[in-house]
């Protein structure tokens, strides 16, 4: 069951100009995070905690990549080793990592949260796309977690010029995968999610909205999906309901 | 605890100690009960029901302010019939005071509903008239002395439960509010409703909730919820559940010096979700180390210059 614990940080790096990869001890969330959840951070001096997607889980040391964005990721992103952090989780429902083969699609910070599914996966390929060579992040983990991994940037100054969906096309032309899980911004999500569509393969992506709660209380954090009813749509919540979806439910916006 | 008397009451309907969670902050309570039982809390303000199911306003619906947050749901909520069938028989197995908030488009609708809380045996109503979120009804209602009134004698007359009306602070004197509805029948008084407020995103351009404006709520507010329920306690006889930006145990002891009962916590459980349970062994900290025997002698203790 979810809870608040006092985790120290074991360690935190910068991984480029703006994300750190933070690790702490955790072992409770650990023991009970799937790919895909989330946990909620207490920023000092803010009201708000910060949801911050589980990247990888490695023992009872849980590792998370943080974007300093704003006030609350700033702080964040500046802990050092043995600051405490008071945090919230696991959160959320997570990814389908079952069947032979996953094909895990990231852009950008929505990469992290794909690299525990890729490892849960019996077999995976990743895509993951960058705005530029010098914002890529966590190659290696990929590369070891992986089969195969192919890497996009905008500005083509790493692997493919373009955007994930065009090498997620390909990847899923040239060979089966039971499941395409993606995370991203909503543009790159709905791309791959025609992709998807058209190659009929299932999709599951994991959505963002700004937060309040974290455990779908106040109702906040809405999201459409379908639903069979006058207005043909439902408010689902990402905290709860999400942040993973499957792609058919979701109204993209 | 410590032979100190945590009960308090309010209109007739006793709390076993001064903490309630507030509307729209705790949804049915489902969600906090995975981290602690709904038994450590005096009553839950239940997220505010309306007639039919609403799916509320679109994201984002929330901004982060300095020392709080504003929020637009706009009511998103299943509907009365849907409450009392699938969430009444929940609350219901717990020791804890049911308060039933509920919002109405017409005079005709907040009757409806009272009727049907009422015998679907919650403990109280709360009646809102000061929601800044919606177009119908809401705030347009508690912000005017007649319809207020209007509305309270109303669905007064269709309740079997103690009446309490949450008053918007969205106006220049809610004295005056709090006499119209005590004049109407009203049997408590729940304030304060969030203040309207705004954030713009200086790169956009664009009000960063999707619904321009939205509530603020959060310590931001606390000092003028302090402000209006001495106010109001000095204005009217009416008990009081006194609300805004509480979140911890000193503020709730501040708050209820000032004319409250009992104390609603609210967005504090966003920071932290067992702030409710924290504000009430606050509560009982201060009462043992000064030496006072019981919650209830706090409310309106204050002694004014």
């Amino acid at each position: 069951m979810s809870s608040v614990y006092n985790c120290p940080v074991i360690s935190c790096t910068m991984l480029n100009c703006t994300c750190a990869d933070i690790r702490v001890f955790a072992p409770e969330i650990c023991g009970e995070a799937v790919p895909g959840q989330f946990v909620h951070i207490k920023c000092d001096g803010l009201t708000l905690r910060r949801p911050i997607s589980i990247c990888d889980v490695d023992g009872a040391v849980l590792r998370l990549i943080v974007d300093s964005r704003g006030k609350g990721t700033e702080w964040l992103v500046s802990r050092k080793k043995g600051d405490i952090l008071d945090i919230l989780g696991p959160l959320g429902h997570g990814f389908d990592c079952s069947g032979e083969s996953i094909l895990v699609v990231g852009g950008g910070i929505g990469v992290p949260p794909l690299l525990y599914a890729a490892k849960k996966a019996s077999d995976s390929c990743a895509v993951i796309g960058f705005r530029s060579e010098d914002q890529a992040i966590l190659l290696g983990d990929f590369s070891q977690a992986c089969r195969a991994i192919h890497i996009a940037t905008d500005d083509g100054s790493l692997g493919h010029k373009g955007f994930v969906d065009h090498l997620a096309r390909l990847k899923l032309e040239s060979e089966h995968f039971d499941r395409v899980l993606a995370c991203g911004p909503t543009p790159m999500l709905r791309s791959v999610a025609k992709v998807c569509e058209e190659m009929n393969v299932p999709l599951q992506v994991s959505l963002e909205e700004r937060m309040g709660c974290g455990v779908g209380a106040c109702l906040v954090c809405a999201c459409k999906t379908k639903a069979d009813n006058e207005e043909g749509f439902v408010h689902s919540h990402v905290c709860k309901d999400g942040p993973v979806f499957d792609a058919n439910e979701v109204i993209w916006e | 605890m410590t032979g100190i008397d945590m009960k308090v009451n309010i209109a007739g309907v006793e709390l076993k100690n001064p903490v309630a969670v507030a509307s729209g902050t705790f949804g049915f309570g489902h969600e906090y009960n995975n981290f602690y039982s709904l038994n450590e809390l005096g009553a839950i303000c239940v997220k505010g029901l309306t007639v039919k199911r609403r799916e509320g306003n679109p994201p984002p619906r929330i901004a982060e302010t300095p020392a709080g947050i504003l929020n637009s749901v706009g009511l998103q909520n299943p509907g009365v019939d849907s409450f009392i069938a699938n969430d009444m028989p929940f609350l219901r197995e717990f020791d804890i005071k049911i308060i039933a908030n509920i919002s109405g488009n017409t005079i005709d609708e907040y009757c409806e509903m009272a009727e049907k809380v009422s015998a679907a045996g919650v403990d109280m109503i709360e009646l809102n008239i000061s929601c800044p979120n919606v177009k119908a009804g809401g705030m347009a209602v508690g912000t005017s002395c007649n319809m207020a009134a209007e509305v309270t004698s109303a669905v007064k007359s269709h309740s079997s439960v103690p009446l309490m009306v949450k008053l918007s602070p969205n106006v220049t004197d809610i004295t005056e509010i709090a006499k119209s509805v005590e004049d109407a029948g009203a049997d408590a008084l729940s304030l304060i409703n969030t203040i309207l407020g705004m954030r713009i995103d200086i790169k956009s351009r664009r009000p960063i909730i999707k619904n321009n404006m939205g509530g603020l709520s959060g310590p931001a507010v606390f000092p003028v919820a302090v402000r209006m329920i001495w106010q109001v306690s000095n204005a009217v006889k009416l008990p009081i559940l006194g609300m805004g930006g509480v979140s911890s145990g000193e503020d709730a002891v501040e708050m209820m010096l000032a004319g409250a009962s009992a104390v609603a916590v609210g967005t504090a459980c966003f920071a932290d979700p067992f702030a409710p349970i924290k504000v009430r062994d606050g509560i009982n900290s201060y009462l043992v180390e000064n030496s006072i025997p019981a919650a209830s002698n706090l409310t309106h203790g204050v002694l004014p210059w």
